[in-house]
Parts: structure tokens; sequence; C-alpha cells
């Protein structure tokens, strides 16, 4: 379980939000809600570590995050907005890569089949710099599939998704929330999820 | 500097060192005059005329102290860096961005007073004598720092890039240091030392100290001027601002 | 550990692969530089040979900063590096990946250069030999302490020239130990106290430097 306690975070002059405060148990998820600029991408930033708060506690399964970094990162996936895609390299090889970079094993099989699955069939080869924007956003989400994580902390993930692969992410984000897990993201769009909790900022 | 730090720490927090620093800038301002007029004293008209350099040696009564001072503003610049990256402090951030200028500010005194001293005494404004060198290169750094610090926007990330970039100075301007005296010995370059100013009398040691303590105080009038600018800069939107603008 | 570490080098060094122009660019510069000075100050066989060491180390520090501003800017624009940051292997370590890639990728070419750049300034074989020994050992130094300059400049206005104005004055013992070196071996004098202290160097940047790079790293991603 994630807990959040009295989080503060300022900008330059600027307060995004202030005493924020609440906790992700597990099979739940939270979408974040705000207008642009309101300080969506900072709090998930926040919440991955990539950010220090001004104020304000971040504990996960009841150890505060600082204690237990190695922990809570082996724990999280944060998919953030850029795609995290070299455009040299293939989507096969990006994935390969930045499960490399996380030291955790690559099997060529359960590569291919997560990006099957995204519906990249015959674009495994190809290097991403020939793909669309929703086709290298689906290589991104293939992570989903292939890094085995517990809290999934996803900035918009539905970005320049089609009708498909939008409906296909919801039933893979449910699958997981079933499976145990929990989720945390920032999205403008009606997602087709079962309801979860909402935070507006 | 140094008899307050034990305040600094009470009065860390921007709100409370505002006011304190305003009432300290005119007592320093104030020693800095007295001293610095003193120091000129003693180094115009006290001293002794030099038996080899004549009477150009008198501009070591500025060359020197600001020499001293350049070098140690830096170290108080790494030593509030430290402070800043241990404790995530703001105040300290923001000295280290007040002092920068300062010191980059003696660093250029020297060296201009140096190339003023050199012209009479090596017959050229510039010559690559090891200190001289060092001096430069001290330059250069204050100048990237203040660079880096000008270049980032957000002023906690300028903050703490700058603290990081002062500490990782302060680890290498003793390897700079050794490394140009070694390269000046083995280029064997100028030779009249500024350490052996010959038989330094003791007159001219008291002026230069009384000047060295005359910029120091002169230093912290000013820093802490600047800090107090940063601060309302930085604190603009917060309470304490807004109550003392109204007040 | 050593899995990420293995990993981002060999990323690293796919990625170079596929943009050869990269480090093609920052090697035919090294070749520039030296070649265009003996046309500045006149072909002297005796001056040229005097001249030698400081061209060449100067030509090499300048060339490794051309890649340098590369080095983390392409992972910060697409966002891979705030996935290296989040990763639970310590970012010390995939930066060290980083680093060794890019001194194979624009310090190695150099190295390998180097005597037939000497060749074209007369130097003798023997100081030939101590020049790239220099090289060897010194421009890991510049690739270890220039990664820093790319780490604090990182995303910034201006991004190139603040980088050179950062880290030149660093740069400085590695200059004057490294031409040094070769200076002493044309001058008759034992090199081995100048490449002693560079080896002192290498190992001092190699072991710290990944460290504050990433420390660097997570102040710029914030």
């Amino acid at each position: 379980m994630l807990a959040v306690a009295q989080l503060t975070c300022q900008r330059g002059a600027r307060t995004l939000f202030s005493g924020l405060s609440f906790t992700l148990p597990e099979r739940q998820w939270i979408q974040i809600q705000g207008a642009n600029g309101a300080g969506k991408t900072t709090l998930l930033r926040v919440l991955a570590g990539l950010v220090q708060p001004q104020e304000g506690t971040l504990t996960w399964q009841g150890q505060a995050v600082q204690e237990c970094r190695a922990e809570w990162q082996r724990a999280l996936l944060y998919l953030g907005h850029h795609a995290a895609l070299k455009e040299e390299l293939t989507p096969l090889e990006n994935l390969r890569f930045s499960l490399g970079l996380e030291a955790m094993p690559a099997d060529e099989t359960v590569l291919m089949k997560a990006l099957d699955r995204f519906g990249l069939q015959e674009r495994e080869h190809l290097p991403v710099r020939y793909l669309s924007a929703g086709q290298r956003r689906r290589v991104l989400l293939a992570r989903l599939l292939i890094r085995p994580a517990q809290v999934w902390i996803l900035d918009e993930p539905y970005t320049a998704l089609d009708a498909h692969a939008t409906q296909f992410l919801s039933a893979v984000i449910e699958d997981h929330l079933e499976q145990g897990g929990s989720a945390i993201l920032t999205s403008h769009q009606t997602l087709g999820l079962r309801s979860g909790m909402s935070i507006a900022l | 500097m140094s008899n307050s730090v034990i305040n600094w720490f009470k009065y860390a927090s921007p709100a409370t060192f505002y006011p304190l620093a305003g009432r300290l800038v005119p007592w320093f301002s104030g020693l800095a005059v007295l001293l610095i007029a003193w120091g000129l004293w003693i180094g115009l008209f006290v001293a002794p005329t030099d038996a080899q350099q004549s009477e150009g040696y008198r501009i070591i009564f500025v060359h020197v102290p600001a020499s001293w001072l350049s070098m140690f503003i830096y170290c108080v610049m790494a030593f509030w860096s430290a402070l800043g990256l241990a404790f995530n402090t703001r105040l300290s951030g923001m000295l280290t961005a007040a002092l920068a200028p300062t010191g980059a500010l003696f660093a250029f005194l020297s060296l201009w007073t140096g190339a003023l001293w050199g012209k009479p005494m090596w017959g050229a404004w510039w010559v690559w004598d090891a200190r001289l060198t060092s001096q430069l290169i001290l330059f250069f750094l204050y100048l990237g720092f203040i660079a880096l610090q000008s270049a980032i926007d957000d002023p906690r990330r300028a903050d703490r890039a700058g603290a990081l970039l002062a500490l990782v100075g302060v680890v290498n301007i003793p390897i700079i240091y050794f490394s140009v005296q070694w390269w000046n010995t083995l280029h064997q370059g100028a030779s009249v030392s500024l350490t052996k100013a010959p038989s330094m009398a003791h007159i001219m040691l008291e002026g230069m100290l009384i000047m060295a303590l005359g910029f120091w105080s002169y230093a912290i009038a000013v820093v802490l001027t600047r800090v107090r600018c940063i601060i309302l800069e930085r604190e603009l939107t917060s309470e304490w601002v807004k109550r003392n603008a109204v007040d | 550990m050593m899995m990420g570490f293995w990993t981002s080098m060999r990323r690293d060094l796919v990625l170079a692969t596929r943009h050869k122009s990269e480090w093609l660019t920052a090697l035919f510069f090294f070749v520039m530089v030296t070649n265009l000075l003996p046309l500045g100050v006149g072909p002297e066989v005796s001056l040229l040979r005097k001249i030698a060491p400081g061209v060449l180390w100067i030509g090499a520090l300048l060339s490794t900063l051309l890649g340098l501003q590369r080095l983390f800017s392409s992972d910060h624009g697409d966002g891979t590096l705030e996935q290296m940051a989040l990763s639970p292997v310590p970012l010390a370590w995939l930066v060290a990946g980083k680093m060794v890639t890019h001194w194979l990728v624009c310090g190695l070419p150099v190295v390998l250069m180097a005597p037939l750049l000497g060749i074209q300034f007369d130097l003798p074989t023997r100081s030939l030999g101590i020049l790239v020994l220099s090289l060897l050992l010194g421009t890991p130094i510049l690739s270890a302490v220039g990664a820093l300059g790319a780490a604090l400049t990182l995303g910034l206005r201006g991004g190139g020239a603040l980088l050179s104005l950062l880290i030149l004055p660093l740069y400085i013992p590695a200059l004057i130990f490294g031409a040094g070196a070769v200076e002493a071996d044309l001058a008759g004098i034992s090199p081995q106290g100048h490449l002693s202290l560079l080896g002192a160097l290498l190992v001092l940047s190699v072991f710290f430097s990944p460290w504050v790079t990433s420390l660097a790293l997570r102040i710029a991603l914030e």
C-alpha cells in the first residue's frame, strides 16, 4: 500500500499543491485530474521519487520511501510523458535495453509476445523512427506486460492511442488490478475502466 | 565571518535572517570604510619606500589582500554549498549565490593589480607566473559558477547545481594549483617570487592585514545586502514579505 | 549492478554504430584543428616539434568536448534518463557505462590517430610512444570530468558554451601533465613523474566522477 501524507510541492515561486494526503490500497486505482499546468505530472514525478517534495511523506508498505528506495523502485513502474524510446533502435531492442538498465532478464519470446499483444506484429525489427506516434506509445506500454511491478504510475497513457488500443490498455490495467496491483494515472479521457478514486488538483 | 556561524545556524530561515542581515550591514559598511582608509594610509604614507622596487610596490596593499580574499571566498562558498546539500537549507544556496560575484570581483582586482605591479617589476603586463596563472584559473572558476547559476531558471536547481560545482571546484583547486606550480618550475618562467618580497617590514604586514580585514568587512556588507535582495526576489509570494511590505 | 553497467555501455555503443557521424565528427575535428596550426604558425620543423605536445593535447581536449554535449541530452530529451534514475541499479553504474562508451567512441579514436598526427609534427618515435601513453591515461579523465559538466548543464540554454566554460578549467591538470610528459621526453628528461601523476588523476576521476555525475543528473531531473 502506498500512503501519501501532507505532500506540498512548489515550482519556483508557485505552489502546485499543498497538504495532499491519500492512500492507494491494492486492487485500486486513482485518476488524477486537473487543468493543464496544475501539477499532475509533477505529482507523479514526486511519487516516483524523481522530485523531492518540499514537505510531506511517502510511505510504501509502512516504510518511508527514503528508507526503502530500492524496494520502492522495484515495486514501481513509471511511464512518463516521453516515450523513452531510441529512434535508431527497433522496438525489440528498446524493450531489451530498458529491462537491462534495470538489471532484469529479457526473454526474447516474452518481449515479442508483449509487442504482438499491443498490435505491433511485423514491426518488431523496424527502427522506431519509422513508427507513428500511436505505435511508439504502444511500444512504451508493452513494458507493462514485461516488467513486473505492483504500482503503475502512468502519465497520460491514452495519448495518441486509437479506439482499439485504448480498449486493450484498459483491459491490461483491469487485469493488473485483478491480480492485486494498483495504478495511478493522469488522463483527460474517459477510460472505460471500473470506477476508481479520483483526485483533483 | 567565522564568529557569526553559530548565529547563522539559528537564523537559517530567510524570514529571520533578512532583518538580522539588515541590522548588520551598516556596521560592516562602516567598519569597511574605516579599516580600508586606515590600511591605505599605512600603505601609502607610513610604510617605507622599498629599496628595490621603490614606490611601485605599494600596490601590494591592495593586491595581496584581494588575492587572499578571492581564495577565501571560494572556500566559504564551498562550505555553504556543503551545508546546503547536506541539510537542504535554502539560505545556504542564497549565500553561495551572493558570495560568487564578490569573489569574482576580488579575483579580478587581484589580476588587475597584479598586472599593474608586473609592468614595472617584470616589464610586462602579464607573465605566466604560477601564482598569476592560478589566480586567473580561479577567476575562470568563479565565472563558470556565475554562468551556470544564471543559466538555470529554477532557483532550487540553480542552488543545488551551483553547490555541486563549487564543491567540485574546491576539491580541484589544490590539484590545479599544484599542477600549475609543476608546470611553472618545468618551464622556468618569471623568477621574481611574490612570497619573497625581500624582508617584509613589520609595518607592511600590518598594513596588509588591516586592508584584508577592511576587504572582509566590505565583502560581508555587500554579500549580506545581496542576500537580502535574493531573499526578497525568491520569497516574493510568501506571507512575511507581504506583511513587511504592508508595514 | 554489473548487468546495468554493461547494458548501459552496450546500448550507447549500438547507438554510436548507427550514428557514425557523431564520433567521426569528433575525430575529424581533432585532425582538422591540429592540421590548421602549422598553417597558422609556419612550417618551421623545430618550432612545430616544440609545440606538438601542447597542440595535440589541446586538440584531443576540444574534440572530446564535442561528444560530451550529447552524452546525456538525447536520453534526457526522450525520457530514458528518467527511467535510468528510477532503475533499482544505482545511477552511478549506469553513468559509468555511458562514460566508458564515450571514451571508446570519442577518446580511443583520438589516441589511435595521435601518432599519425605526431609524425606530421616530426616527433621522434620514442616521444610518439609517450604521446600515446599520455593520451591513453589522459583521455578517460576528460570523459569522466566532462560527464560531470554535461550533467550540470543538461537542458540549459547555451549548454555547449557553458559546458566548455565549466569544464576547461578542470581539464588543466590533465593537460599540464599529459603534454608535459611528452615535452619532458622531448627534452630528454624521464616522463615518469608526469605519467604517474596523470595515472593518479585517472584513478581519482574515474572513481569519483560517476557518483558526482549521478548526483548532478538527479538535480537536473527535478
